[in-house]
Order: structure tokens, then sequence, then C-alpha cells
């Protein structure tokens, strides 16, 4: 496959990512770091060989609180399940700390509409009668994220937080399923040395009326 | 001594090459393995393959899942080293940034320039692609037909490796025996868009890309291609020998470590050097040609990245193969009392008539291939079938209201799942969280398809680059590109085409397609973004109206050669590579015949 095209494919499933949403508002609460600090990024020439950990090339940035938010939202999302472990259990926090805390445009976008969408959810929290969002119990979180998940069905009142849900659920399943213990939930059993590639099985071709 | 400093550089040279891509690459190994002493100046740094590729790298282990941002605009993992679509302190400027108008330009910096992670994608012209003019009135012909190139084709299939097959179809060349390797094996999806794309006309063939699907023949293949020179069959002999074959994983784009796909560095370079005939020269910027008193090039002149001093090459014969614009760039450089307007420009043909490929791309989704069982489908990273154009008999007819054809690029399956899989699935799901999601993610894996288009644009007095004239210079002093683009309705109404044809492709699939776009002005990409400008120095048959003769050879400066994509006097569908490869080779036998006579 032509190389561009891999990559215009894989960013055109996940098109409205950067684009299409709607920024949140104005900020609201003070000085959340709505801009990380400037970082030349890992530049143009970087190391390719050699794994890198999240928070080498620039700086993580997210609260404590942030993070223990960050991780309950990541699991009402990708929940374990039979088949691989929680968003939070394959590092999916760290992840998204290093994606609101990149210096690129894409990442700058986002970072306000992520720190937007965790104040706006502390206060939903707050306002059914928790701490935060963190605090409530499982059922009255579902019950907010049932409000958010559908930005198409989502109440005028919710659209913008139905916009970082999205986005949100975007940026989890993308780490999600970047690791290991995601590729293995999909049943990706490449990027292994083979002697010889057979293609596609005889039988399975008879099943779909292939051959 | 093969990589030398300006200071360890010999005092002069029978042949200079400015650039160690496609062009440089092949032209250098032509004329190095038959005995002419060649000095290589690339503006990027060494790079080795074999130590730099990150072959089986996972995204978790690369920052943001490895996708791509301004420093790596094609994703972390691909090959390019200081480049994309910016260079740092290497602009260029262009009078729009409206889709309409804007003209993109891709480089890298590196050795090897961007073979390190094209697509591989190698088709060879056809007949009507040499002479387009003759055919429909548009354009230019080539001043040389399919049967003039196609033992280059030969020989570069033979050296670089190319899988296909030979189907006998109208425009699209057979190879002769021995010349490409066997195709990979089709993965799932490419039965059913097959099938599916049958029924409505639309052939799928084997496709062609310069990837080893098994060793290449080192006994028979370097007497095929240096016939009679056993010193360039032993050198050939022992490096192909110890190319391995592809092991049907990994991306292509981020190079191959094991060198089973084509790059310059990884086929061309390693036997010219190996004859040691070539040096080669990184960090050497070149930005302008210098001329003898009689009115000959005498050399080149470049700036040494790694300290910023200016240093000057000389040699009988200067070859530039620096990519199609920059070579123009640097003719449009060499400004002297002579030539005020740049070199071999007595046409003023020089920047001029650029050209891309018509792109426009639809992507679906298809039940049928919903929760499939577990499937390796790596195979060689893709293109195990395509379409070639398939209307020429419509379309000669005056049918379909565009000119020219285009090719289709497609495919789908279960590839390495990343940080673009579980995203963006509200088109099909409305938006899900939980268990409800994982499932959504999980049924819907390895069942989305794509389809590229890839078509001939037609040149046009408005797409065109020239130097700057607003007077930006890039770090090292040397004044920029300005590019002008225009697309013509033969283009726009092809890329609607395109649009029309991929939709009616996945619901025969009965699939969904993302988005169809039918209005051609918005579902063609912007020129550049396909990375396949050639044109700026077009070949001819007459001086007044091109910049070479047949021969590469500049009209106006006899020891002076353009031997990449620049002299394209048209731009076929098919991918420019493989021809840019085999019109160096002969501009490279060229070169040597006439040193031998003591013409050059
Ligand atoms: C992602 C991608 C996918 C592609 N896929 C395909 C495909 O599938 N099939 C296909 O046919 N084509 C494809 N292409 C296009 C292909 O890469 C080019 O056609 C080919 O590399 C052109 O060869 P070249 O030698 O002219 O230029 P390059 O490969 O760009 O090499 C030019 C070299 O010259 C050097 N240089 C530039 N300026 C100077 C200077 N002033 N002084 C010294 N050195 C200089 C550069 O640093 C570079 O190393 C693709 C391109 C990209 C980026
Ligand atoms: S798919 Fe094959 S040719 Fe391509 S990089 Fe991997 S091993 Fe090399």
């Amino acid at each position: 496959m032509d190389r561009r095209t891999t990559i215009k494919w894989m960013l055109a499933a996940s098109a409205a990512w950067p684009a299409g949403r709607a920024a949140a508002g104005p900020p609201t609460h003070g000085t959340a770091l709505l801009r990380p600090p400037a970082t030349p990024g890992y530049g143009t020439d970087p190391d390719l060989v050699t794994p890198h950990k999240r928070g080498e090339f620039w700086p993580l940035t997210l609260s404590a609180a942030q993070r223990r938010l960050a991780a309950v939202l990541s699991d009402l999302i990708i929940p374990a399940d039979e088949h691989s472990p929680s968003a939070s259990g394959v590092g999916v926090v760290d992840f998204i700390d290093e994606w609101v805390s990149a210096p690129y445009p894409t990442q700058q976008r986002d970072r306000p509409v992520v720190l937007e969408g965790f104040a706006w959810l502390d206060a939903e929290g707050a306002r059914r009668g928790a701490r935060g969002f963190a605090e409530l119990d499982a059922a009255r979180q579902a019950a907010v994220c049932d409000l958010l998940c559908d930005a198409t069905r989502a109440a005028p009142e919710h659209r913008e937080a139905a916009h970082f849900f999205a986005l949100y659920r975007d940026l989890t399943a993308a780490a999600f399923y970047s690791s290991p213990a995601g590729a293995k939930d999909l049943g990706y059993i490449g990027n292994v040395p083979l002697t010889s590639f057979d293609g596609a099985p005889p039988e399975l071709l008879k099943k779909l009326n292939l051959t | 001594m093969p990589f030398v400093t300006p200071k360890s550089q010999q005092r002069t040279y029978d042949v200079i090459v400015v650039g160690s891509g496609a062009a440089g690459g092949q032209t250098a190994y032509t004329l190095s393995m038959e005995g002419a002493r060649v000095l290589m100046l690339e503006a990027g740094r060494r790079y080795r393959p074999e130590g730099e590729t990150p072959m089986f790298q996972t995204p978790d282990l690369a920052p943001l899942g490895g996708v791509g941002t301004p420093q790596k605009p094609f994703g972390f993992y691909d090959a390019t080293v200081d480049g994309g679509w910016q260079v740092p302190g290497e602009p260029y400027v262009r009078t729009t940034e409206e889709h309409a108008g804007r003209f993109d330009w891709w480089r890298a910096r590196m050795l090897g320039g961007r073979t390190n992670h094209w697509g591989r994608i190698s088709l060879r012209n056809g007949p009507y692609d040499f002479k387009p003019k003759s055919r429909d009135g548009l354009g230019f012909d080539w001043p040389i037909g399919y049967e003039d190139v196609a033992p280059y084709y030969d020989k570069v299939e033979l050296l670089i490796g190319v899988y296909g097959s030979s189907e006998g179809l109208e425009n699209t060349p057979d190879s002769p025996p021995g010349c490409l390797l066997p195709p990979p094996k089709p993965i799932v999806s490419d039965y059913l868009i097959a099938q599916r794309a049958r029924r409505l006309g639309v052939p799928a063939i084997p496709g062609h890309r310069a990837v080893l699907t098994r060793a290449l023949d080192h006994t028979a293949n370097p007497r095929r291609i240096h016939p009679g020179n056993e010193r360039a069959q032993r050198i050939l002999a022992a490096d192909m020998a110890s190319r391995a074959p592809c092991l049907w994983a990994t991306p292509c784009g981020r190079g191959c470590s094991i060198r089973a796909n084509y790059q310059s560095t990884t086929v061309h370079l390693p036997p010219a050097l190996a004859t040691g005939n070539l040096d080669i020269t990184t960090d050497a910027m070149v930005y302008e040609v210098t001329l003898a008193a009689d009115g000959h090039a005498s050399g080149v002149s470049y700036v040494d990245r790694t300290t910023g001093a200016h240093e000057h090459a000389s040699a009988r014969v200067v070859v530039l193969a620096a990519s199609a614009c920059e070579s123009a760039r640097i003719l449009l450089n060499s400004k002297s009392t002579h030539f005020p307007d740049g070199l071999a420009n007595s046409s003023g043909k020089v920047g001029r008539y650029l050209m891309d490929t018509v792109g426009s791309d639809v992507s679906g989704q298809v039940p049928l291939l919903e929760s499939l069982p577990p499937l390796n489908e790596d195979a060689a990273d893709g293109h195990q079938l395509y379409t070639p154009w398939w209307l020429y008999k419509e379309q000669l007819a005056g049918k379909l209201g565009f000119a020219r054809g285009y090719h289709i690029e497609f495919g789908g399956g279960k590839r390495m799942p990343g940080p673009g899989t579980g995203s963006g699935l509200e088109w099909l799901t409305g938006g899900n969280y939980g268990r409800k999601f994982k499932e959504d993610v999980r049924r819907y894996y390895g069942s989305f398809v794509y389809f590229s288009g890839r078509g001939e644009m037609i040149p046009n007095e408005n797409s065109y680059c020239e130097i700057d004239p607003g007077g930006v210079k890039d770090r090292f002093g040397i004044p920029v590109l300005r590019f002008h683009w225009q697309w013509s309705e033969h283009e726009t109404r092809q890329a609607a085409h395109m649009q029309r044809t991929f939709g009616d492709i996945i619901e025969a699939m009965g699939g969904k397609p993302q988005k169809i776009e039918t209005d051609g002005a918005k579902a063609i990409a912007p020129g550049g973004l396909i990375i396949h400008e050639v044109g700026g120095t077009i070949m001819g048959a007459d001086p007044r109206v091109s910049v070479t003769n047949q021969w590469c050879q500049t009209w106006d400066v006899p020891n002076l050669f353009v031997t990449d994509g620049g002299v394209f006097p048209s731009n076929a569908d098919k991918n420019p590579t493989l021809t840019i490869m085999a019109i160096a080779w002969r501009a490279a036998d060229h070169i040597l015949a006439s040193l031998r006579r003591k013409e050059l």
C-alpha cells in the first residue's frame, strides 16, 4: 500500500478527531494550564529505534486530581472484560497526559477541550452531590456518560460536553488499541516475521462465496 | 574512500551527481558500475537503514502513538529525516493557501531522499503515455517512445526487484520473462473487492511494487544488467545475494533494514560504492552550476551544512538529480551575464509545466468483512492487487468528459492496530462507551476498505515554479521557489469520476462509503499532495520549447544533464519513480558513451 494512503486512511477513520469538533467555550476556572509549557518537541530527526517513555520529550502536565479523573473516565469507556484489561491498566492515562501536554497544533487544540471537559465533569459530579465526578458511584457516573456518549442525540445544553466525550473516547481508544493488550483484544496476529505468506485461507473464501 | 568531506574529495571527477534519491541513485549506479568516477553531493545527512529502521516497533513505544505531527507528518516511525511538508530553515512560497491553487512540496533531507519512505508502487508507462498529444491533442509528446525505454524498465526491474504480473492489458505493459517477481497472495478484502469490481466491469490484477517477494536471481540478473562487464556483474551479484527477501511484516514506509524493498541507500549505493568509483559527500547543499569560459559547466557550488562554508567541486559532466522542483531551482539560481534568466533556460521553460498526480480517495465499511476470525494480513504491506485504467475506448470516444485515465490503489484488512483503530466510529455507531464500545471496535476492526484514484494531469501554463520575486531566502541564503498551481476540468472531472466509481464499488460490496464528494474541485487533492511532482525541465524535440533533449541533456549546456522527474513532459497515471529510474539509466548510458568518445 501507498504509505501516504495508509496514513490518510488511518486518519480518515478518525477524520473528525482533530478537526470537526467545536472547541470548548472560554476557560471557566482561572489558570487551568490551558497552554502547556513551550517545548521544541522531538524534532525532525528523532531516534526511531529506541523505545520512548512518556514525558521523555516534553513534561507531563496533568495534576494528580486530573489524572485520577482521567483514569476513571477511561475505564468507563474501556472497562476490563474477558478479552482485555481496562484502559488505565495499559497506561492510557500517561498517553493522554502526554497528548494534552504536547507542543503540536492538534494536541494544543485538544488540550483545552479535555481540561474544560474535566472541569465540566467535576461540576456535574458536584451537582449530583459528590465532591467530583470521580467520587460519584458507578451508576451515577454511567448516567452522566449516557447523556454524552452519542453527540447526535445529546441535549443542546450537553452538546459541548458530548464533543469533549467523543474526543476523549478517541484518545482513550487510540492509546488502548496501540498497546499490545489492545492489539491482542482485536485478534491481531501480525507483526511477526514469516517465511512465506499464504494469503486468504481457502475455507474462509469458500464460506464467503469468494472462490 | 567512499564517504568524503569537501577536503578529502578528489580534485576533479568525471561526473558530479546532485542528489541521492531514485534519480541520483540510479545515475550514479550506472555511471560508477560502468567505470566513470563519480562524486555524489547530497544535501541531507548520511543515513544507515540497517541500523536506523524501526522494523517491529509498536505504536505504544512511540510518542503520541506515532501519529503524524508537523515534525513527522507521516508518523513518528516514517523514515523521513528532516523533511515533510516543511524542511526546517528551507521555506518555499506559494501564491495561495486556497485548496484550488495551492501546492505543497514534500522533501526529505537524507541520503537516499524520498526513496527511503516511498510507497514502492512501480508501474511502467505504456506506449500511449509517451505520445499523449498524438492521441488526444493535449499536452506534449515525449521525444522517445515506449520501445526506447522498455529495455531500461527491464533493467531497473531486474536490479531493484519488482513484483507483479503480465496481463496483456491495453497500455499496461507486460515485462519480459524473468523481470518480475511473483506478486503476494491476495487477502480476503482483495477477493471481495475484485469480485464486486469485476461485476461493474472494473478489472483487478496483481499490483507492482519494488519488494522482494523472493530473493533476486543473483546469477542471471547481473549478466542481463551488465552484459560484457564482468567486474560489475561480480560486484552486483555479491550485493544482490546479501539482500534478504520480504519477511511479510513491518510497514515499508519506515524503510527496510533487511534491504527487501527498494531504497537508493540499500540497492543503488552499496554496489556503486563497492566499485571504488563513487565518492559521496553528504550535508552538501548545492545552489549553483558554475560555468567555464567556454560556456561548459565546470562544476557546482554548495554549502557544507556542517560548517556553513561555501565549497566548489568540479567535473567534466554535471548531473542534476535533486528532484524535479529542486533541480529547476538550482538552474534558475545559476544566473550569469550570459544566462540572466538562469542556466539552460533559453526556452524560458525552466520551472514550467509542473505536474502532480490527480488524487482522490474514498473509504468505506463493509459488513461482509466484519467479525472475521484472526488473520495475518500484513502481506508485504499492501497493494496485492490494483486496477489499471480500463476505459480507454470510452475515453477516446469522448464519453467521459475528461481526457486521461487513472488507476486505483485499494486495500483493506486487519492491519496493525494503532491510534486510528477505535477512533471516529460514530458515523457507524452513533457513539458508545463501556463493554458495548469494545464490542463495536472488535466488530468493525478489519472491515474498512479504501480506494485511492491516481490519475494523469495534463501540463498547463499556470502550474509552475519560479524564484520567489519577494526575495525570500533559505537559511543558507539561497533564493527559494514560489509555486503557482491550477487544475483544469480534465483533472477535476476525473476526480469526480473516481468518487462515483469508488462509491459504486463499495456499494457493490454491500458496504457503506464514508463520504462521496461529487464536486470534483473539492474531491481533488491539492497540488503536490500525491508527491508525484514532475516537470519543470521538460524534455522535447524542439529546443525552443523544451529544456533537455531525449537524453536529459540540456539544450544550452551540453555537459549539463537533469535526470529526475523534471524532464517528464507528461505525467501518466502510473507512479513516476520506475520511469525516473529508467530514464536516468538511459541518460547515464548516453553520458558514458559520450565520455568514451571524448565528446564531453
Ligand atoms: C510517502 C511517499 C510515497 C510515495 N510513493 C510512491 C510510489 O508508491 N511510487 C512512486 O513511483 N513514487 C512514489 N513517491 C514519489 C517518489 O518518492 C519520488 O518520485 C522519487 O523519490 C523521486 O526521486 P528523486 O531522486 O527525483 O527525488 P528524491 O527521492 O526526493 O531525492 C532527491 C535528493 O536530492 C537531495 N537534494 C535536494 N536538493 C538538493 C541540493 N540543492 N543539493 C544537494 N542535494 C539536494 C534531497 O535531499 C534528496 O535526498 C512517493 C513519495 C512519498 C513521499
Ligand atoms: S513488508 Fe517486507 S519489504 Fe516491506 S519493510 Fe517489511 S520486510 Fe521490508
